[in-house]
């Protein structure tokens, strides 16, 4: 991916240089930077700029590309009758937690899997990438009734965080993702490491772990995200509206509010997925790619 | 990416070797079970969520499509589930409707990103900023991407963003939502909007794997651009290309959030209602887990057809 620049592609760079070819690039090039800063950031604009428009503006013929009375009280109307604060607070919650569990649990799995080769090793992980092939629809049900009385110890995960956190650690994605990277540290250091009398979890902790932090950067962002976007999980097994997370806690409130304050509400829940996005834009994009996807 | 598999043969280099030949025997027999004990041990708690939320809901969901459970008592009632789902006209308007949008979807948001990304790729410029630009939807919570299009893009006055710019280009307006003919390719819309960003960037690596030769000698043999796509690109992408397709497709099965916030559920006549819809209705609104738990068996049975067919093309072409 580095080298990209360099590499030939379906058109020649000399073609590209060339005459007609040069203009022609240069035009398309153009279009393309102003249609999609159109289509892509345009309706985030009006989403915006909308929630600032008063009720009679916004249904207004044709409608208004600046608003002309910014009302940012919209914007205060959502923070204060959604408890947006309480909301937002526990999305955050829930993401710290699941980040926290799927690093300590998959990355032992994956650790486990890639350099202790236990014995059945591999059909465990057999059995956890079969997982990928079952659509969540399918599970909603069963699943949720399992979590409501979990087995054996009969207890209700209803409003409890781990309701979230717990299946999120079956993520056989990650596992997949981390034991591929594990795979790539040379034996050679492990059995340093364990020539000098280091233990397994100490292998883990101080030679694999530094070393594995890009791929640890990529599960956790994936982690939050994965958490700020769900919604028919959170909104099953986190009833009240205590526990409620930003995007369930939104839909509850749309039915009797006014639609610019819903639209207000919708803005603030994304500013924080659209800054972790623009932060670490290259780790979420390397990782997407490296999902094995080519493997 | 340069990560290669190399997978070890740790265990036997890794052990200072034993001196004795007896010696040898017993600390391998104790060392192999403690090894293992430890390996179980880091596994174990992964192994555990697996179990709970994963493996076990999985055989419980086919278990309790055969039962019925009324006022706490639960009896095994053979295929009775499956013949009451197959009786309600929903089921039926349901299963066409997400086969509809699964049709659109794959026109829209498969060719679609295939394209755009062929596009990108030929560009020198400004790609960082072209690619930020396609993903950023995707990390947008869906339930706010779908509040903006269903009260802004698809007010149905002429006020609304989509009618305003159909109108200024001279178009007829569309009622949109409120329009059972317009609701389909409105959710696709909404829905290739978001989401399209993941496809674009993973052809986008499909395509910087394409080794530039093969479009040197395309070119040499006097073959157009169209003709280079043509025998070169969608050759050399097959796979991701055949992956994707099917990626789709289930993701597509799913459709559920688009329904439920863009339409309120079933839409202007029944237009919206989703197999996934149906599922959450019977489970959590018409108090029939047992339905909701076959029509999920269902599902899994289509989808696993729709498997059957990929491997069964995939491997003739290869």
């Amino acid at each position: 991916m580095a080298q990209d620049s360099g590499t030939r592609t379906l058109i020649s760079q000399a073609q590209l240089q060339r005459g007609p070819g040069r203009a022609i690039y240069w035009t398309l090039l153009a279009v393309v930077i102003i249609g999609f800063t159109l289509v892509f950031l345009g309706p985030l604009y009006w989403m915006v700029t909308g929630a600032l428009k008063s009720g009679q503006e916004i249904a207004q013929t044709p409608p208004s590309l600046f608003p002309q009375d910014p009302q940012w009280q919209n914007y205060a109307d959502a923070w204060n009758n959604l408890a947006l604060a309480k909301l937002l607070f526990n999305t955050f919650y829930y993401a710290a937690g699941a980040v926290l569990f799927q690093l300590v649990f998959d990355t032992a799995a994956a650790y486990s899997l890639s350099k202790l080769r236990p014995v059945f090793g591999n059909a465990i992980l057999g059995m956890m990438l079969a997982t990928l092939m079952i659509p969540a629809m399918v599970l909603i049900v069963p699943q949720y009734v399992t979590v409501i009385d979990l087995p054996i110890v009969h207890i209700s995960l209803l409003d409890s965080p781990f309701a979230i956190w717990l299946p999120l650690v079956a993520n056989a994605f990650n596992i997949f993702l981390l034991k591929r990277f594990f795979d790539s540290i040379p034996e050679d250091l492990m059995a340093a490491a364990l020539m000098d009398g280091a233990t397994p979890l100490r292998t883990l902790w101080s030679i694999i772990l530094p070393m594995s932090r890009p791929i640890l950067g990529v599960v956790s962002i994936f982690a939050v995200t994965a958490v700020w976007k769900d919604f028919l999980w959170p909104k099953l097994v986190m009833p009240s509206p205590e526990t409620r997370t930003v995007s369930v806690g939104i839909y509850a409130f749309a039915g009797g509010t006014p639609m610019n304050v819903v639209i207000a509400a919708s803005v603030i829940a994304a500013i924080p997925t659209v800054i972790i996005f623009l932060i670490f834009q290259r780790n979420i994009m390397s990782g997407l790619t490296a999902g094995g996807l080519k493997g | 990416m340069a990560i290669t598999s190399a997978p070890g043969a740790i265990r036997a280099a890794s052990r200072p070797a034993p001196s004795s030949p007896a010696g040898r025997q017993r600390t391998s027999l104790g060392r192999k079970v403690r090894d293992n004990l430890t390996g179980h041990a880091f596994l174990i708690g992964a192994v555990l969520c697996f179990a709970v939320f994963s493996w076990y809901p999985m055989v419980r969901g086919i278990v309790m499509s055969f039962q019925r459970t009324r006022r706490g008592e639960t009896t095994w009632v053979g295929w009775d589930n499956y013949l009451r789902i197959l009786d309600d006209p929903s089921f039926w308007t349901a299963w066409k409707n997400t086969f509809y949008f699964t049709v659109l979807a794959l026109v829209l948001g498969y060719a679609v990103p295939f394209f755009v990304a062929i596009l990108l790729n030929e560009f020198r410029h400004a790609k960082g900023y072209l690619r930020i630009l396609v993903y950023l939807p995707v990390m947008l919570p869906p339930a706010s991407a779908l509040f903006l299009f269903k009260f802004y893009a698809y007010d149905p006055s002429d006020a609304g963003l989509f009618n305003a710019i159909l109108k200024a280009l001279g178009l007829p307006t569309s009622q949109w939502m409120q329009s059972p003919d317009m609701t389909m390719p409105a959710m696709v819309i909404a829905s290739t909007w978001m989401n399209m960003g993941g496809a674009v960037l993973i052809y986008l690596a499909a395509l910087q794997n394409i080794p530039g030769e093969l479009y040197e000698a395309a070119e040499l043999d006097g073959a157009g651009v169209w003709r280079r796509i043509r025998h070169v690109t969608i050759p050399q992408t097959r796979l991701i290309l055949a992956l994707l397709a099917m990626l789709q497709i289930v993701a597509t099965m799913q459709l559920f959030i688009e329904p439920l916030i863009l339409a309120n559920g079933a839409g202007a006549e029944d237009s919206a209602t989703s197999v996934a819809y149906l599922i959450y209705q019977h489970g959590f609104f018409q108090n029939d887990l047992n339905g909701a738990a076959a029509l999920g068996v269902i599902m899994l049975v289509v989808l696993a057809g729709f498997s059957a067919v990929y491997l069964r093309l995939t491997a003739k072409q290869d």
